[in-house]
């Protein structure tokens, strides 16, 4: 039974990385060219009068946020795009007429995001060495909160594409949600530099934990608590995989 | 062949949310090795029951078993027992037709080089070898039924379903795919088969199941159905005469000048009626049935359903 499980979880997850790799140019490309001209914009041209920010220059400063920016875009649009195009096509069917429990259709398609999230994150360091040079304070933050951080908004991903009905809804939470919290969670600036009124506030917004998380692990440096940071992504992650599950468990938008 | 049932629908029931109840409490049992059609009009709750035994409609009662594994309490077993070649293509359309086939077989829980030999195997056998690194949305409409039968077989179950599969196909290939399907049949697949083509049926299934309104009217095997036909219509070409045609004691109409339509049931036969026919020095130049007996029969009993208030009683078996 465990390796019915086994198999099919890898072919899940081969049949989702194969998908956003032969269309690289429409998923690895972007956040490619996206991240270099904010890199060119943000920390070349502009970044140079900003300043040092926490000790270090600006352009340094803002490389983990634009990663995790790019971690967290992906992941969440790959896994949405994804599994409502299989809805749309009805081949999500294939899954549901085969012997592959609900929980290894999360993780298949979770893995996918991850992969995706991984790939355009390692592209985008790639990137980054291109402009400033910046040493690794903890590969253990880097990576934890990385995966974390990616599986998280895979889950996210998913439960937009459980209920979603038109290609409008896979773009109405990325747009209005997601890169509003983005912007404000902290990739530009340092939350010290806001209002005491608008740091309480920033910090109801889950992005600025993960994106210091993040931060801490390349440049030792954070403006909240990392104990805060892993709570949180803890509670999201087993909250959002619970509502996903039961979702797909009881057919949402899958079974009629 | 095995003597636990291939399937076993106990008392299955579905009410949409919108309150439609499309299935009433069926009652059916497939035998292993059959070769079995599910008939009825649209809307009559073929694809619903279909879609429950193939995991993609929640039944609101009743209990389905495949090959004696309940789907309900054994899922994994019953599951492998089935295959299921859908009405509407549902593929991804950009994946090639390798991958579609491989990737099916990875589900069932078959290792990366078993699943690839057994889609070259059913590749080949169903002639879309050379199309294996085409994407799918680049098929014909026959490959593409084609691809869906591949795929249901990858892990080789011991029970088809095939929700119309020659539907739009032409004639040659719908043609190839009964002879595939006979052939797998032979070799032990229970089949079960809903199609609107009456004479595929006819053709190629052991027993019928006709589904009105949610429920199972007819369960019989084909011989005996068609043993019950009333009545067959034929139509005459013959040399148009200048005189009005009278045929006492047979239901006939002028379809138009040279060719009639006649009804031919249990109170007359051919013989009698040729002897008419020459009585009334009509020179008949071709002879041929209107639809298939099935076709007739299919009508009569839908027709009788909707006058008469269906009763369990008139399951035949």
């Amino acid at each position: 039974m465990n390796s019915l499980y086994w198999i099919a979880l890898k072919s899940i997850w081969r049949k989702e990385v194969t998908r956003f790799l032969r269309i690289w140019i429409q998923t690895l490309l972007p956040p490619v060219i996206t991240m270099s001209l904010y890199f060119i914009i943000f920390g070349n041209l502009i970044g140079s009068r900003v300043g040092d920010m926490g000790g270090f220059s600006y352009m340094a400063f803002i490389v983990p946020g634009l990663i995790m920016m790019s971690v967290i875009t992906n992941s969440y649009t790959n896994v949405c795009s994804s599994f409502f195009s299989a809805k749309f096509q009805h081949n999500i069917e294939e899954l549901l007429v085969a012997p592959v429990p609900t929980h290894i259709i999360i993780l298949g398609y979770v893995g996918g995001g991850v992969a995706r999230g991984i790939c355009t994150g390692i592209l985008v360091t790639i990137i980054s060495m291109l402009f400033v040079r910046y040493e690794v304070h903890s590969w253990f933050f880097v990576v934890c909160t990385l995966l974390l951080t990616s599986i998280l908004f895979s889950l996210a991903g998913l439960l937009n594409a459980v209920f979603a009905k038109s290609f409008d809804d896979i773009s109405i939470v990325p747009t209005f949600v997601l890169t509003p919290l983005t912007y404000l969670g902290g990739v530009f600036y340092s939350l010290t530099l806001l209002p005491t009124f608008w740091q309480w506030v920033s910090k109801f917004n889950p992005i600025v934990y993960m994106i210091n998380g993040f931060r801490y692990g390349f440049l030792g440096i954070t403006d909240v608590s990392l104990l805060m940071t892993f709570s949180i992504l803890i509670l999201f992650l087993v909250g959002l995989y619970l509502i996903v599950w039961r979702l797909i468990e009881s057919g949402r938008g899958l079974r009629s | 062949m095995s003597s636990i049932p291939a399937l076993e629908l106990i008392a299955l029931k579905k009410r949409y949310k919108n309150g439609v109840e499309a299935l009433k409490g069926i009652n059916l049992t497939v035998q292993a090795g059959d070769f079995y059609a599910l008939l009825g009009p649209n809307g009559a709750g073929k694809s619903t029951t279909i879609g429950i035994i193939s995991s993609l409609v929640t039944k609101t009662s009743g209990q389905v078993k495949i090959f004696g594994y309940d789907l309900d309490n054994d899922i994994v077993a019953a599951k492998r027992q089935l295959g299921l070649v859908p009405q509407e293509f549902n593929f991804n359309p950009f994946e090639t037709v390798l991958q579609i086939v491989a990737n099916q077989g990875g589900y069932y829980g078959l290792p990366r080089k078993l699943a690839l030999q057994r889609a070259e195997k059913y590749l080949r056998i169903l002639d879309l070898w050379d199309k294996r690194n085409s994407r799918a949305r680049m098929l014909s409409g026959g490959m593409k039924r084609r691809l869906m039968i591949a795929r249901a077989l990858i892990h080789e179950p011991k029970l088809l379903i095939l929700d119309e599969p020659t539907a739009g196909v032409d004639i040659e290939i719908r043609r190839s795919m009964w002879n595939f399907l006979q052939q797998i049949n032979r070799q032990g697949i229970t089949i079960i088969l809903t199609t609107h083509y009456l004479e595929e049926a006819e053709m190629l299934c052991r027993h019928i199941g006709i589904i009105q309104h949610g429920e199972l009217i007819r369960n019989t095997s084909m011989r005996n159905l068609l043993a019950n036909s009333q009545s067959e219509t034929i139509i005459l070409d013959y040399i148009p005469m200048s005189t009005p045609i009278h045929l006492d004691g047979y239901d006939f109409s002028e379809v138009e000048p040279g060719s009639m339509e006649i009804k031919i049931d249990s109170q007359n036969n051919l013989n009698d009626l040729f002897h008419l026919l020459n009585e009334k020095q009509i020179k008949v130049i071709s002879i041929r049935t209107k639809t298939s007996r099935l076709e007739e029969l299919f009508v009569d009993i839908l027709r009788h359903d909707d006058t008469v208030e269906t009763k369990k009683g008139n399951i035949d078996e």
